[in-house]
């Protein structure tokens, strides 16, 4: 589905600095595979991102995504922000219909898609309202929504639930082991909470500061569906306790 | 939103007890120290002549000139200013090859520059409707560069990850995020317009609000002068109503409203 190979970014500044941000990354992801990254901050995870995103022109390395090379920003991607980045203007079920407008699809079927995905995440009530009618957690939910309107292979998340409370965080996180369990997609999300990876995760990758590196690449051989007594698994405790230890000689990171 | 509410009507009820309050004292003043109608008229004779001049139907021909004239300045300075700004906002290019031109024209005293268009476009409407034009020009322009710009740098890699082409990125995003502040530069337009318009009278005119104003000094009709005054800032307040409701409805995911439209 996804393969990278020999990535490397160097971020120019204009002083003449230069920062290396990504250095020989090596990674490939399997078709309806889950896929957590951590790494603490500044390791450059939003980076590998904007690049798969094609938002991001990378220094060296290849991307092959579904069969092609990468070039740019691609239809088989839907993104999900660190922020909902909704458009003020537009309803909730506009802000869904932005990408099938970009892309001229049948909007007909995309809004009866939009429809459906809205009822999906619980906000049915409001697919009329306006961003600021919603709470920080819906809006999240409607940006979840919008990157699968297109009907992507593949879900690309940048610390989704990182501005939320942790209680709207565990239902994020059940919503979204059932979006990926009904939709057969592969899944690529980014966090720095290490418990959310791993209860989440067919895989997780760990990330090194910088320059950001993989430094392990862990299977989460787990039962699903999970749920919340998973968190009491002690299995579970093994897994965050591994990738916690690389953290401990290199920086702290906060689950 | 324009919904009148209690607290809206007790403003207009201060508003309004405010003017009479002024109105009674300029008319007391002016009896107790019998200041001469030449120097400054009483209300009671500046009412008389608004009577007077709304009574007459060539009133209505010079509202009409004038009118004309704001409307056609703003129209013809807003459209060029918000053209050429959305070309500098959308090309770095054009804005270093523009900016240092633009600057210059603003620095220009547009007052001083009427004289010559009156020379080069005559004594009609015509000359009023530049004059105010270029002065309508650098508000809206200054404003929709700033409001191309003022779109976030994340919402513009959202669209185009979503495969968004350039022009796309402009209609969705840029644009709206423009509008706020077009309409912040119409609004300062709109008034602009009306002091273009009575500046090019000023300078020569066969007719006109601002003309009349002329016509009554020579005249030593001070009141009448003032009653035309008066004329004018209604039609000023008016108008800058119209674009601030226009405003508050194109724009209406912007909470805040711009500070002079309250009232
Ligand atoms: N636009 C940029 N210009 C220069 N350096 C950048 C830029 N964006 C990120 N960086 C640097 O690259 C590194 C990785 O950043 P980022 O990918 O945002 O990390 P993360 O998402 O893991 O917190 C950081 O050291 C950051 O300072
Ligand atoms: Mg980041």
């Amino acid at each position: 589905m996804l393969s990278i190979s020999g990535l490397s970014k160097t971020y120019e500044a204009r002083g003449g600095g230069k920062t290396l941000a990504l250095t020989e990354l090596d990674l490939m992801v399997r078709r309806s595979e889950f896929i957590s990254v951590v790494g603490p901050s500044g390791c450059g995870k939003s980076t590998l991102l904007k690049i798969l995103a094609g938002i991001l022109p990378r220094s060296t390395g290849e991307i092959e995504l579904a069969g092609e090379l990468l070039t740019g920003p691609s239809r088989h991607i839907g993104l999900v922000f660190q922020a909902p980045l909704l458009l003020p203007w537009l309803t909730v079920k506009e802000n869904i219909l932005v990408p099938a407008k970009i892309q001229r699809l049948d909007l007909v079927a995309a809004a009866k898609r939009a429809d459906e995905l809205i009822e999906m995440v619980g906000l049915g009530a409001f697919a009329r309202s306006y961003p600021k009618e919603l709470s920080g957690g819906m809006q999240q939910r409607v940006g979840i929504c919008r990157a699968l309107i297109h009907d992507p292979d593949f879900l690309l998340m940048d610390e989704p639930f990182g501005a939320l409370d942790a209680m709207t965080r565990e239902t994020m996180n059940a919503e979204l082991q059932r979006i990926w369990s009904l939709s057969g997609k592969t899944v690529m999300l980014i966090t720095h909470s290490i418990p959310e990876a791993v209860y989440l995760a067919d895989r997780v990758i760990v990330m090194t500061p910088r320059p950001g590196r993989i430094v392990d690449d862990i299977a989460i051989d787990l039962p699903r569906p999970r749920d919340l007594a998973m968190h009491s698994n002690p299995q579970f405790g093994e897994y965050v306790m591994r990738i916690r230890r690389h953290f401990n000689s290199e920086g702290s990171l906060d689950a | 939103m324009t919904r009148p509410s209690t607290k809206h009507l007790a403003a207009a009820a201060q508003q309004i007890a405010l003017l009479a309050v002024v109105l009674g004292v300029w008319e007391a003043s002016v009896r107790i120290f019998d200041v001469p109608a030449i120097v400054l008229p009483s209300p009671i004779s500046i009412f008389e002549q608004l009577v007077k001049l709304l009574g007459s139907a060539l009133f209505y021909r010079h509202i009409w000139v004038t009118l004309s004239e704001i409307l056609g300045g703003f129209v013809l300075g807003s459209a060029a200013g918000i053209l050429l700004g959305t070309a500098i906002g959308l090309s770095r290019v054009l804005a270093r090859l523009l900016f240092p031109y633009v600057i210059a024209f603003e620095t220009m005293p547009k007052v001083a520059i009427a004289p010559i268009i009156v020379i080069w476009a005559g004594y009609g409407t015509g000359s009023k409707v530049i004059i105010a034009a270029l002065i309508v020009f650098f508000p809206l322009l200054a404003n929709t560069v700033m409001g191309l710009r003022s779109a976030p740098r994340e919402e513009i890699e959202m669209l185009r990850a979503f495969t968004a082409t350039r022009w796309q990125i402009f209609r969705m995003a840029q644009l709206k995020h423009a509008l706020p502040h077009i309409f912040t530069g119409l609004d300062i337009a709109i008034v602009l317009s009306v002091i273009g318009a009575i500046v090019g009278e000023f300078v020569g005119a066969k007719a006109g609000l601002g003309y009349l104003i002329l016509q009554n000094n020579f005249n030593f009709n001070i009141a009448g002068s003032f009653a035309v005054l008066f004329v004018l800032s209604g039609i000023g307040i008016v108008l800058h109503w119209i674009v601030s409701a226009v405003h508050e409805r194109v724009v209406f995911w912007v909470d805040s409203a711009p500070a002079l439209s309250r009232n």
